[in-house]
């Protein structure tokens, strides 16, 4: 079946009084690109590592395409990492790395050279095929890594946060790169990181991890726009939280109470009751800052909040607002065209307003 | 671009492009005033006595044990027929000590390598604690240990027994194994016999100088090849048992080429010292184990021949700096081989990618 093509079946590993991964299950398509998301000592390490042979649940099992591989060593199965300091062998030539797995596979040697010189090619290295690792670059090590494990079509590739060591630049570059790797290959990987950025621009699936445990699992847009609870809201990207109850129902919206602050209309795609504590979350960018009040067309229902300027941090593409609103920091982002020419001049300590439609918010249920 | 010759136009030949990184960092003048000190001191203690050593080769005796005038008679008197025997026994036994200590020191230092920090350093101390107690004492204990009645030798001739008792008693093996432990058939009580008598002490023996001089060289082994394995990114052994490597497999090409330079401190470390030990084939090996180094205390304390002992002692360096000068010329005739093979292999692959 090709929804069952590796699963993890409540997986759980201790070390010592910590629990690591804590009763996960998952199960990842056939050629997906998954990541796994989450701070550092969330477990998703760990869980590679499992799945890597590295480390053995203390329950649960692991099955690849429908075979048991929990208790399976590293050498014994088809699964290859790319290590977050790549971990070439130092002592041999860029071709004989990338030859290594290859050549304890036995394969004839006209298979190997044939391999080998291709996916040089592929990764755009074939004129360093003679040097040693230590005269690579960064970004030129992380390639042959890549290469080194994907040479002998593993089934499934482990990237543990592959690009932490290159710097900005050329870290969005091997994104791209590695993109452009994972369509050509068609091999399925899974990647761990702890920037959100990488895994929602690489992705198909996210799941974000927290505390041993799958906070949610899904493609990166439902992870960003309708985050299942304040954990992965809060870790996946920037946002305003807002805390309260819900007071009264209004059809598809509802109203929430919160302390410190006027009432606030939100939309209630979950049908929560009256009474039910929540959290709404409002991205920046969906928080709009005027001077003046937003026009009555805009709709009647929208929340609009005067405010004070507290801070402004210009950067390029958007500026940030720093405001306090009824005693809350709020902040919000605003792209900019035409910057110089027509923007409102807003500046520090002005009074202006603050909006946003009841649909742009995201309520989850707090605990 | 079909032509080899066209495409290594354009890169210059590798060896010249390796050459540069290495022309780098030459030291200034200062750099050179700073070992002055320890220059001179080589000189002083090592490089001239050495010469004066060689020099003494040249002359005869005098008859006051002294050295006598200049002339060839000691190298002519040097033939002795005892000589390549004995030669050649130092060598092996070094080279076994040497082994042994090797195959020994890697399982150990990998081992140490990998515990925590707290009981790394308890455990290299405690390799280096035989130091704080005197090398004859130590070797004294061995001799004790090893003699007749001591409790080594007692433990090693009840192994004896105990095999052949078990060989006695485990029906089907008993005949084919009494058979070839005594050729003409004789019975147990005589393969008992046999067990006590002189050929099976291990004093006295070219066996007790190998392995006292494993057990004194031993920690000159390990040390180094701790040092390398210290440094060690351990993380490469897990990424050759990813991509397919069993254990054994990881440990032999990675974890030994990635301690090479430890490796090879051993070697000399320990190589050396043995090739010339005196006190441990004296004490521990009887007639039967007589190494060049005793040969030449012997010369120059017994006979009081000075030129003759300087003569050996000659014939003993030359007899490790040749294989170890061969061992550089091979090795580097290695590395230029297997660098041409690879500027040949980059201009195929060039070719081959122009044709495509």
């Amino acid at each position: 079946m090709k929804e069952d093509f590796l699963v993890f079946d409540h997986v759980t590993k201790r070390f010592g009084a910590l629990t690591a991964v804590d009763d996960v299950s998952l199960s990842i398509t056939k050629g997906e690109f998954f990541s796994l998301l989450g701070p550092s000592g969330c477990g998703k390490t760990t869980l590679l590592r499992m799945l890597g042979g590295f480390e053995r649940p203390d329950s649960g099992r692991i099955y690849l395409e429908g075979r048991d591989i929990t208790d399976l060593a590293p050498n014994e199965r088809r699964v290859h990492t790319v290590f977050q300091n790549y971990a070439l062998f130092p002592t041999m030539t860029i071709w004989d790395n990338i030859a290594f797995s290859l050549k304890l596979a036995k394969k004839p040697k006209a298979e190997i050279e044939e391999s080998v010189d291709s996916i040089l090619e592929m990764i755009q290295m074939s004129d360093h095929a003679w040097k040693y690792p230590n005269q690579l670059s960064g970004g030129q090590k992380q390639r042959v890594a890549i290469a080194r494990a994907l040479v002998d079509r593993p089934q499934v590739l482990l990237l543990d946060e592959p690009l932490a060591a290159l710097d900005l630049k050329l870290r969005q570059h091997m994104l791209i790169e590695l993109d452009t790797i994972h369509d050509q290959v068609g091999i399925t990987f899974m990647y761990v990181t702890h920037d959100q950025g990488e895994a929602m621009s690489l992705s198909d699936r996210i799941a974000v991890i927290n505390k041993g445990r799958v906070e949610q699992l899904d493609v990166p847009a439902k992870i960003y726009e309708a985050p299942a609870s304040r954990f992965v809201a809060s870790f996946i990207g920037d946002t305003n939280f807002f805390s309260g109850e819900i007071a009264s129902v209004e059809g598809d919206y509802c109203t929430i109470k919160v302390e410190g602050f006027p009432p606030i209309r939100a939309y209630n795609d979950k049908n929560l009751a009256p009474g039910q504590k929540v959290d709404l979350s409002v991205r920046p960018e969906k928080i709009r800052v005027t001077i003046n009040p937003p026009l009555p067309e805009k709709g009647a229902g929208i929340n609009v909040f005067p405010s004070k300027v507290r801070d402004i941090v210009y950067q390029g593409v958007y500026t940030k607002y720093w405001l306090v609103s009824s005693s809350m920091l709020v902040s919000a982002l605003k792209p900019h065209s035409r910057f110089l020419l027509d923007q409102e001049a807003i500046t520090w300590n002005d009074d202006v307003f603050v909006w946003w439609h009841p649909d742009d918010g995201y309520m989850v249920e707090a605990k | 671009m079909t032509d080899p010759a066209s495409v290594s136009r354009e890169r210059p030949p590798m060896s010249k492009r390796m050459a540069k990184d290495t022309g780098k960092n030459r030291p200034g003048k200062a750099e050179w005033l700073v070992t002055i000190p320890s220059f001179a001191w080589l000189m002083l203690f090592f490089a001239i006595p050495a010469l004066i050593v060689l020099l003494f080769t040249f002359h005869a005796k005098s008859a006051n044990g002294g050295v006598g005038p200049w002339s060839l008679s000691t190298w002519r008197e040097l033939v002795d027929p005892d000589y390549p025997a004995i030669v050649w026994k130092t060598l092996r036994v070094s080279f076994k000590v040497t082994l042994w200590c090797i195959v020994l020191a890697l399982p150990c230092s990998y081992a140490i390598a990998r515990m925590n920090k707290k009981w790394r350093g308890l455990v290299a101390g405690a390799i280096m604690l035989p130091f704080w107690t005197s090398f004859v004492v130590r070797v004294f204990a061995w001799k004790t240990m090893l003699h007749p009645e001591g409790w080594l030798q007692t433990c090693y001739h009840a192994w004896l027994h105990f095999k052949i008792w078990l060989l006695a008693w485990i029906p089907g093996v008993s005949a084919p194994a009494a058979q070839s432990a005594n050729p003409e058939g004789c019975l147990l009580g005589l393969a008992r016999c046999a067990i006590d008598n002189a050929s099976t002490r291990i004093l006295d023996s070219e066996a007790a100088v190998v392995l006292v001089s494993v057990y004194t060289f031993l920690p000159f082994a390990i040390m180094p090849i701790y040092t390398a394995a210290e440094k060690f990114d351990f993380s490469l052994m897990e990424a050759a048992r990813d991509l397919g490597a069993r254990s054994f497999y990881a440990f032999r090409k990675i974890f030994i080429p990635g301690i090479r330079q430890g490796i090879v401190s051993a070697v000399l470390m320990v190589f050396i010292p043995v090739i010339g030990s005196y006190v441990i084939p004296q004490m521990v090996g009887g007639k039967d184990c007589l190494l060049i180094g005793n040969k030449i205390f012997e010369r120059a304390m017994g006979n009081r021949n000075i030129p003759h002992a300087s003569a050996l002692s000659v014939l003993m360096a030359i007899s490790v700096l040749v294989p170890m000068g061969l061992a550089v010329w091979w090795k580097s005739r290695q590395t230029q081989r297997s660098r041409r093979r690879m500027e040949e292999d980059a201009v195929r692959r060039a070719e081959r990618r122009d044709e495509r």
